[in-house]
């Protein structure tokens, strides 16, 4: 088969709902802490100017939340770093306003909303706050946007040789799609991913045409974390392993005939 | 610091073919850009009336997907299929499932809005505030539908991801399938780009005020904005060892403008950049460059400041939007524009630039009008998008027979 994909993770970003930070989900995946009652309802989208956040849509706060977090843990300049933003389904938010208003009142639709409803809303304005001009991209794979993310930006980190920053977020569904779509709560997870080198965690990446029985999941504790969407609860098992910090492996769904096979020593 | 990329090793197109409003497959498209026809009319699409002219495509309407992959039914599925019936398309990818094996091909393609078109639907026919029972169908209200699809229906089983960069999204699914190939996790892939008409893109880009209500005019000092298209354009790469005498992707450059969500940065300095790394990876110069196809989306904005690359080439290199033929398509604009840089390479001929009668001065000197019969080594493709997301492309001849 193909060669393996040495990369390492130097910095790492999270939001959930209870769990504003990757310090916080990491305590909770520890089995250290629990979920903070008091914590922040909406991402706060921090690195965004404040023109740019109030403009923001929540799925945009979210990815600029948890790659500012791994880009400062990794101490990177975003600036010259290429990103890779992955969503099972986009602004899931805009996308029902968008339908709703297209179905009544066309001619009102509102020209922030609908630039704010591109799947690269988050590279956009990503880019912008951080004033980063190199290659950005947004991604999806449906279920398996997360493990066809983190490859792609593998990838694109091994092959120019450069970090590249991998995050993957989802915003709670809502409206009538909210039966179409499955994603019940907001949760993002980023990554800074350097080619070789010898700090931060290391990942090895594989693809694997043998092993494509269906993922198992996180476990149950970690499944309302997830809030039902199948990208997010990939996501959470890599997280899980990183909080372990134990040398293990972890086979995710890439394709219809292949799973990426993660290689994971701390 | 930008590190200047170093040259990659070409890929082999080894098939193409695009659909859109000038027709199905490269035989139309070759005919109408020798005629300087173009497939743009009166908007009979939008569910309320919008005053513009739209690039539609006919008889999508009436075809019907096979029924073993009848559940991906939607209007953005079925321009996918009926374009991947074009110029022995399947054929040709059946070919390299058949001798690399369904897992060592990969498949990127862009698309910036999928099959929305059938949300848009579901919300106008909502039962009791649920989607309709025809269209209670999960996978078809994703991003990634057209992907997914067209995995389905063509059997790929390697990588597969969906590229959603608004008009930048099919021209950058050729760099992420080489990347895929150079790493040795895929053999060959089929890339390309799909999207369809629908109520999203009319009234939003309406709502932004960029829908011109006449016939786009790229390039022109009286341009007042876009022309909304559809498309499908897809392309098979494999390693030119494969077929070396194949038309060639030779590089591609990505970019970011950090400047702006829906206008371009005003000095064009993410389209320059990505320009000059496409160049590198292709380890040429701008003199080599024979044809370059534009963005030229004919908003004052975009035309404007896609001409300040231009004086980077030497007047004998032709350029032309082709978008007054199209319309613009999008997410499909990077896989379309793509097939036809490669077609004025394989039939020598410089596309003209429909639509212009009085060319902005600036960039007059390099602006092909008319139709021209002229050998093409190397064709650029321009496309910006959204978010200020830039993508060039580099195409050339293969080797000689």
């Amino acid at each position: 088969m193909s060669a393996k994909l040495e990369v390492r993770i130097t910095g790492v970003g999270a939001w959930a709902p209870g769990a504003p930070d990757w310090k916080h989900l990491r305590g909770i995946l520890r089995g250290e802490s629990a979920p903070a009652d008091d914590a922040p309802a909406r991402p706060a989208g921090a690195v965004l100017p404040t023109a740019e956040r109030r403009r923001a849509p929540d799925g945009v706060r979210l990815a600029a939340d948890v790659a500012a977090q791994a880009t400062s843990m990794a101490g990177v300049d975003p600036a010259t770093v290429p990103c890779i933003f992955a969503s099972t389904h986009g602004e899931i938010g805009i996308t029902d306003y968008v339908c709703e208003t297209l179905a009544h009142a066309p001619l009102e639709l509102s020209p922030t909303k609908f630039h704010n409803s591109v799947l690269n809303a988050p590279a956009g304005y990503w880019t912008i706050a951080t004033g980063c001009t190199a290659a950005s991209s947004a991604v999806s794979a449906h279920h398996r946007s997360f493990a066809a993310g983190l490859l792609e930006a593998a990838v694109f980190a091994c092959t120019e040789g450069t970090p590249a920053l991998f995050a993957s977020c989802d915003v709670a569904s809502s409206g009538p799609l909210v039966e179409m779509t499955c994603t019940r709560l907001a949760f993002g997870v980023a990554f800074l991913l350097v080619p070789g080198g010898s700090t931060g965690t290391a990942i090895d990446l594989a693809l694997d045409g043998t092993a494509h029985e269906p993922f198992a999941g996180a476990g149950l504790a970690l499944s309302a974390v997830a809030g039902d969407n199948p990208a997010n609860a990939h996501a959470l098992a890599l997280l899980q392993r990183l909080a372990a910090e134990t040398t293990s492996r972890l086979h995710l769904p890439l394709s219809t005939g292949l799973s990426l096979d993660i290689e994971i020593t701390p | 610091m930008h590190r200047v990329p170093e040259r990659i090793e070409p890929l082999a197109v080894t098939a193409y073919s695009v659909t859109s409003a000038l027709g199905r497959g490269l035989a139309a498209h070759l005919e109408a850009l020798r005629n300087a026809r173009g497939g743009l009319a009166i908007n009979d699409f939008s569910s309320t009336p919008l005053e513009c002219r739209i690039g539609r495509v006919a008889g999508i309407e009436d075809a019907a997907l096979p029924a073993n992959v009848a559940h991906w039914d939607c209007r953005n599925n079925r321009l996918a299929w009926i374009g991947l019936q074009q110029d022995g398309l399947l054929d040709a990818v059946a070919a390299v499932v058949a001798r690399h094996g369904a897992a060592r091909v990969a498949l990127v393609l862009g698309t910036s809005t999928a099959s929305i078109g059938s949300t848009e639907d579901a919300y106008r026919r909502l039962d009791h505030g649920h989607f309709p029972a025809d269209l209670r169908r999960p996978e078809i209200h994703t991003p990634n539908s057209l992907a997914a699809f067209v995995a389905e229906a063509t059997g790929i089983a390697g990588p597969a991801l969906t590229i959603s960069t608004a008009c930048s999204s099919s021209a950058k699914v050729f760099a992420s399938a080489e990347r895929l190939i150079r790493l040795g996790l895929a053999d060959a892939a089929l890339v390309g780009g799909v999207d369809t008409l629908c109520d999203s893109v009319l009234f939003g880009f309406h709502s932004l005020e960029l829908v011109s209500t006449q016939a786009c005019r790229p390039f022109d000092t009286r341009r007042t904005g876009i022309s909304i298209g559809e498309a499908a354009g897809f392309a098979l790469l494999e390693r030119a060892t494969a077929a070396p005498r194949a038309p060639r992707l030779l590089g591609y450059g990505e970019s970011s403008d950090a400047y702006h969500m829906s206008t371009p940065h005003p000095e064009g300095r993410g389209a320059l950049s990505a320009l000059d790394d496409a160049l590198a990876r292709a380890a040429i110069g701008p003199e080599i460059v024979d044809y370059i196809n534009l963005h030229g989306t004919a908003t004052p904005k975009n035309d404007e400041v896609e001409a300040k690359l231009l004086p980077h080439f030497p007047t004998r290199t032709r350029a032309s939007s082709t978008k007054g033929f199209t319309g613009h398509t999008l997410g499909a604009a990077g896989a379309l524009e793509a097939a036809i840089a490669l077609l004025a390479i394989g039939h020598a001929i410089v596309p003209p630039n429909l639509g212009c009668d009085e060319p902005m001065p600036e960039a007059a000197p390099w602006l092909a009008l008319a139709p021209a019969g002229q050998r093409i080594n190397v064709a650029v493709s321009n496309s910006f998008g959204f978010g200020g997301n830039n993508a060039c492309l580099v195409f050339g001849r293969g080797e000689p027979a």
